[in-house]
């Protein structure tokens, strides 16, 4: 699943090439489709979205362990 | 007159203090003339610590000297109390012990000026070492990207640091994901442990900026953040860092390495995380740059197409008017050579019965029909017999 942060870098790179004039027709509509979609997901994951906090230890064998932190 | 003044004032009148009153009284003066914690040098003169872990003793100058007590919470774990005549700093705040009566210091923090002599030329070292190797070089100073989806925070988990990012993550970013790695902030193995979380931060590769610091409520020792071990650390972080020790003035080595230098971990988080309604307006944005996008995008297609029917137009254009002035002059060359234009001159064609032309004496046979094409018309004609 995409984040936020991958979203809304995505959607500017898709406005730069849709502003960029060089693009196919059918590559422009791709991209705005995507955009669109990209845009939807931004907007609700922002809407739902809560903090996540977890706190990573490390294990006597040097694995990594991730939990949520209780507050 | 004089036993009347005697008397006044010799006998206690209505308005007599308690020695409570007296205490409580001084001691909200003493407390209250003194908005916030002191250092004071002097010598410590007699220290102990009680079964209790808290440690009693006498600073004292030339001229005075002063009770003290330094509380169980504030003691460093495993220190020892220091001998008789010691010089030391205290960080403390003057108040009264009500129960005896006592003018004493609260004291909250306790360094021998030996050892802050030490640690200074230690500070002093480290940096020098760290600015030579080109640690503190702007140029070395990478930028925080934009967007933070994963955020570590490396500072101790019971601390005020931990709780104050969280909160403001929750009213600017709640998208983000925060990953805190414990470590003791301060006394001993704090060192060690800040070192092996900043490492622990480059095994997580979610992780986008880098937090260290610690709470500005809790005690200012700063001494772990300028150990070049953790500088050392703290430049090995992949992520672009930002260094938060809860100190407003003093500034930490650990601030001049790390990328960013935040006064708080609150403003850490301030500038790690974007703001969500700068989100949403940028998302506006981007959704109007996207539909204009497309549509300029469509336009221009639209121009193309039109401009390519355009050069077809005019391409079909120029080749009729090729072909029309091929076939005029092949009509021309047709005209020239066509055998009217000889009959128009008074020649004729003589033809037999079966269409052929005649052409020599031998085929004209006496007594036979022929015909004759002149330039309008046919002549029906017979060879003499």
């Amino acid at each position: 699943m995409s984040t936020i942060a991958e979203d809304l870098t995505r959607l500017e790179e898709i406005v730069r090439r849709l502003e960029a004039d060089d693009v196919e027709l059918d590559a422009a509509l791709a991209l705005f489709e995507e955009g669109v979609a990209r845009l939807r997901a931004a907007r609700e994951r922002l809407a739902a979205a809560d903090v996540k906090v977890q706190t990573v230890l490390e294990e006597a064998d040097g694995e990594l362990r991730v939990r949520d932190l209780d507050e | 007159m004089a036993l009347s003044l005697f008397s006044d004032l010799m006998t206690p009148t209505d308005d007599v203090w308690s020695v409570t009153q007296l205490t409580t009284a001084a001691k909200r003066i003493v407390e209250g003339s003194f908005e916030r914690p002191l250092w004071i040098r002097g010598e410590v003169v007699g220290c102990k610590a009680w079964p209790s872990g808290h440690w009693y003793f006498n600073l004292r100058d030339a001229a005075s000297q002063v009770r003290c007590c330094l509380w169980k919470r504030d003691v460093v774990r495993g220190a020892k109390p220091p001998a008789d005549g010691t010089e030391v700093f205290v960080l403390a705040r003057p108040g009264m012990y009500e129960a005896k009566g006592e003018f004493q210091l609260n004291v909250v923090r306790m360094l021998p000026t030996a050892a802050i002599g030490q640690a200074q030329r230690e500070l002093e070292r480290v940096k020098l070492l760290l600015q030579k190797e080109g640690l503190f070089d702007p140029a070395r100073k990478r930028p925080l990207p934009a967007y933070v989806a994963t955020l570590a925070v490396v500072t101790s988990t019971a601390g005020a640091a931990v709780r104050d990012i969280i909160t403001v993550a929750r009213r600017r970013w709640p998208g983000v994901r925060v990953l805190v790695v414990g470590a003791r902030v301060q006394g001993d193995g704090a060192v060690g442990e800040l070192v092996r979380a900043l490492r622990l931060v480059n095994r997580l590769p979610e992780v986008e900026v880098c937090i260290v610091g610690r709470g500005g409520g809790d005690r200012e020792d700063l001494a772990a953040f300028n150990t070049e071990a953790v500088c050392r650390a703290l430049a090995a972080v992949r992520v672009p860092t930002i260094s938060a020790v809860g100190h407003e003035t003093d500034i930490s080595l650990t601030d001049l390495v790390a990328d960013v230098r935040a006064a708080t971990p609150s403003a850490a988080a301030e500038l790690a995380l974007s703001d969500q309604r700068d989100v949403r307006r940028a998302l506006d944005d981007l959704a109007s740059r996207l539909a204009g996008g497309l549509a300029g995008r469509t336009r221009l297609g639209l121009e193309r197409v039109e401009r390519a029917g355009d050069r077809l137009q005019a391409a079909m254009e120029a080749g009729l008017e090729r072909r029309r002035h091929h076939v005029a002059r092949l009509a021309a060359q047709l005209d020239a050579l066509s055998p009217l234009r000889v009959l128009e001159r008074g020649y004729a064609v003589p033809s037999g019965p079966d269409g052929r032309v005649l052409k020599r004496q031998a085929e004209f046979r006496p007594g036979e029909p022929f015909t004759l094409r002149v330039a309008d018309g046919r002549v029906d004609a017979r060879v003499e017999p």
